[in-house]
């Protein structure tokens, strides 16, 4: 059955750098129009279904602004 | 829900100074990540650098001592040859390393002192605005190389790894670069055997950290980890270039047993 | 307890060790590399490391680093080696790490020679580094003296946090002469909890200079002022010499150049001149309420060193406008002999000024 995966971004940890939906091969992430508290645009979860956990935007992230839970099968 | 990726633990939860796409939170991660998994936090110290990553203190969860410019592999031996118990790393840049600490990381490896050094390598000097390093490119325009590197005037870019490897002692160098997963990955991996050679008390060790600087660059960060691809790599290939095996047995003295308080 | 004989570098080296010196890092510098030679063959008889290190430059950040760690971590060089090393010593105190260094201090600016030398006052005693510390400086005449000063400076910079530094010149690191071994006993001294040995069961410990906010860094530098006052007040030392009758002039002179004025003084009492000295021990803090009290009971001052003058300069500044304050000195490594010193004092009581 398939995985499901929450990918949680802290939005204003997020300082805008857009490495990480360049890192997603899935597309699941994308830079706002909206900006945070320090006025980036950040970076936010725009398709999670397509995830497949492979974390690549984790790594990416200098500012460990992502977590990635897996929900364990039924 | 299980946790498939979070905060290390030897990572201080603040929000770092760096630029936005700076490596160096990477770099910081991963090392945390590493002495997480190897249960080492409790017995590290780690030596910030002058740079950027000036304030590494305050991003890990750690023992560490500052260290003026250049001079961190020297206080990394006066640590471990005090307390070869405790592990003890070195974070340094291209200024701090490549040029004003060359007598101090040479002479460190060669005498195969046993701590880990984390050279960030991102061709420019990051802190101070821009200017050239060691490293920089030939061609690379800085605010101190305006019309770009001049080999004919100041040579090529130092490659750390390969001079290192000229020396006979030390027992471990490795380039990684973080400008991928994949290479993020592979770089983890690679600080993971550094730290556990040192935790098994083997050798000298250094990882050489291949590492963007946007702003200085002047690039969007996505840009300049295509830049690093394309620039970088070719001149500083991302390999093994020492792995450690057993050598004779070198005697390096040290106290006889941990320092007692006074 | 038996005497030996012993050469002034080496003597100082076994005193710092039986004193728990126990870490020690060096370079090679004319006139103490006796001392590395010694601690070479000595300290992995007594279980302590030793590293001869790339400069000095390395030597003063080992020392930083292995202080840093809780560890007694001390360093001799010659004065082109102490300068290498302020740059250490700066970032020692302002990272309040306990830490000795020994200056056996040689002639210069520059290369210079390797014959004795008080040339280093002002780097020892108004800093040597960037920024506002000091080091507690203490000066011995003797190698015996020095032999003493060796617990007591490891004493204080553990007490204080705090560079220590004891200043000799190239008579005391190569003479020999015979000496003691003491075990003095110092109060107990506070944990050192501050120390990087591993952040097991308490939050990290970070040692640093680093304070860009200037509310903490005018704070940092207020606590080392206080430091200093507190020397100021505990850590003043000095031999009166010659001082319980009255006397026409007082000559204040340091380390083995003292010896040197004693001599003059017996000459210059024969010819019924009757002539005192002061010899400050620490030259940081400087004795300078003993030099006023001394000072004004004698016509005129004469400060005496192998420099072009120094020392003379706090002399001036103790003193005040209340007496003349003349100096006469040698330099280039030519210790003045008794009889130059009798000369200066003289030629001053004729009217000649110096």
């Amino acid at each position: 059955m398939a995985k499901v995966f929450k990918v949680t971004i802290e939005k204003n940890r997020c300082k805008g750098c857009g490495l990480c939906p360049n890192a997603c091969p899935k597309q699941v992430l994308e830079m706002s129009k909206e900006i945070n508290d320090k006025g980036y645009f950040y970076s936010q979860v725009v398709n999670l279904p397509a995830c497949i956990g492979c974390r690549f935007c984790a790594f990416m992230c200098p500012d460990v602004a992502i977590s990635i839970e897996q929900e364990e099968a039924a | 829900m299980k946790a498939l990726f979070k905060r290390p633990e030897a990572l201080a939860d603040v929000v770092t100074h760096y630029c936005p796409g700076c490596t160096h939170g990477i770099a910081h991660r991963l090392i945390a990540e590493v002495i997480d998994e190897l249960g080492l936090r409790e017995k590290t110290v780690g030596i910030a650098p002058v740079g950027c990553s000036v304030l590494a203190f305050n991003y890990f969860n750690m023992d560490f001592q500052q260290a003026a410019h250049g001079r961190a592999p020297a206080l990394a031996t006066g640590i471990k040859r005090a307390r070869p118990d405790l592990i003890c790393f070195t974070y340094q840049g291209d200024g701090d390393l490549a040029s004003i600490g060359m007598a101090e990381i040479i002479h460190a490896a060669n005498r195969g002192e046993k701590f880990t050094v984390v050279f960030i390598n991102n061709a420019v000097y990051g802190m101070t605005g821009g200017q050239m390093a060691p490293t920089t490119m030939p061609g690379q325009v800085t605010t101190t190389s305006p019309k770009g590197r001049d080999v004919d005037d100041v040579g090529y870019p130092i490659r750390m790894c390969e001079l290192l490897t000229s020396l006979r002692t030390p027992g471990f160098i490795e380039r990684v670069a973080v400008h991928t997963p994949q290479q993020v990955v592979k770089a983890r991996r690679v600080l993971k055997t550094a730290f556990e050679l040192q935790r098994d008390n083997k050798c000298f060790t250094f990882v050489e950290v291949l590492s963007t600087c946007p702003t200085n660059w002047g690039m969007t960060p996505f840009e300049a980890t295509k830049w690093l691809q394309e620039h970088m790599v070719p001149y500083y290939p991302v390999q093994n270039f020492k792995k450690f095996e057993e050598a004779p047995e070198v005697n390096i003295q040290t106290a006889a047993e941990p320092a007692k308080e006074a | 307890m038996e005497k030996v004989l012993m050469k002034g570098n080496e003597a100082i080296a076994e005193s710092a060790i039986r004193a728990g010196g126990l870490c020690y890092f060096c370079y090679p510098l004319t006139p103490q590399s006796e001392v590395a030679e010694y601690l070479a063959r000595r300290m992995p008889e007594v279980g302590g490391a030793y590293l001869q290190a790339e400069s000095e430059v390395a030597v003063a950040n080992m020392v930083y680093g292995a202080a840093g760690a809780g560890a007694r971590a001390w360093s001799t060089s010659s004065s082109p080696g102490i300068s290498l090393m302020e740059e250490g010593i700066s970032y020692i105190a302002a990272s309040e790490l306990p830490a000795v260094f020994v200056n056996i201090v040689r002639t210069g600016p520059g290369l210079g020679g390797i014959l004795p030398s008080q040339g280093d006052y002002f780097q020892a005693v108004k800093g040597g580094g960037h920024g506002d510390y000091r080091c507690l400086v203490l000066a011995p005449s003797s190698v015996q003296e020095a032999v003493d000063m060796m617990p007591l400076a490891f004493d204080r910079a553990d007490r204080y946090r705090n560079p220590v530094m004891v200043i000799g010149d190239g008579m005391i690191g190569q003479m020999m002469e015979p000496v003691e071994f003491k075990e003095p006993k110092f109060p107990p001294l506070p944990p050192k909890d501050w120390a990087t040995t591993g952040a097991k069961g308490r939050k990290p410990n970070v040692v640093n200079s680093l304070y860009l906010d200037p509310k903490a860094e005018e704070r940092l530098n207020n606590v080392l002022a206080a430091k200093y006052e507190k020397m100021k007040r505990e850590e003043v030392r000095f031999e009166e010499y010659n001082t319980d009758k009255p006397y026409r002039v007082l000559l204040v002179a340091y380390g083995t150049t003292a010896r040197i004025c004693k001599t003059a003084i017996e000459k210059l009492d024969a010819e019924g001149i009757p002539v005192a000295l002061l010899r400050p021990i620490s030259l940081f803090p400087f004795p300078e309420a003993k030099v006023l009290e001394l000072g004004r009971k004698a016509e005129f001052l004469l400060s005496v060193e192998m420099s072009m003058g120094q020392m003379v300069e706090d002399v001036h500044c103790a003193m005040g406008h209340e007496k003349p304050v003349y100096f006469f000195g040698r330099s280039g490594g030519i210790v003045p002999s008794p009889e130059e010193v009798v000369d200066a004092v003289k030629s001053r009581l004729e009217g000649g000024k110096s």
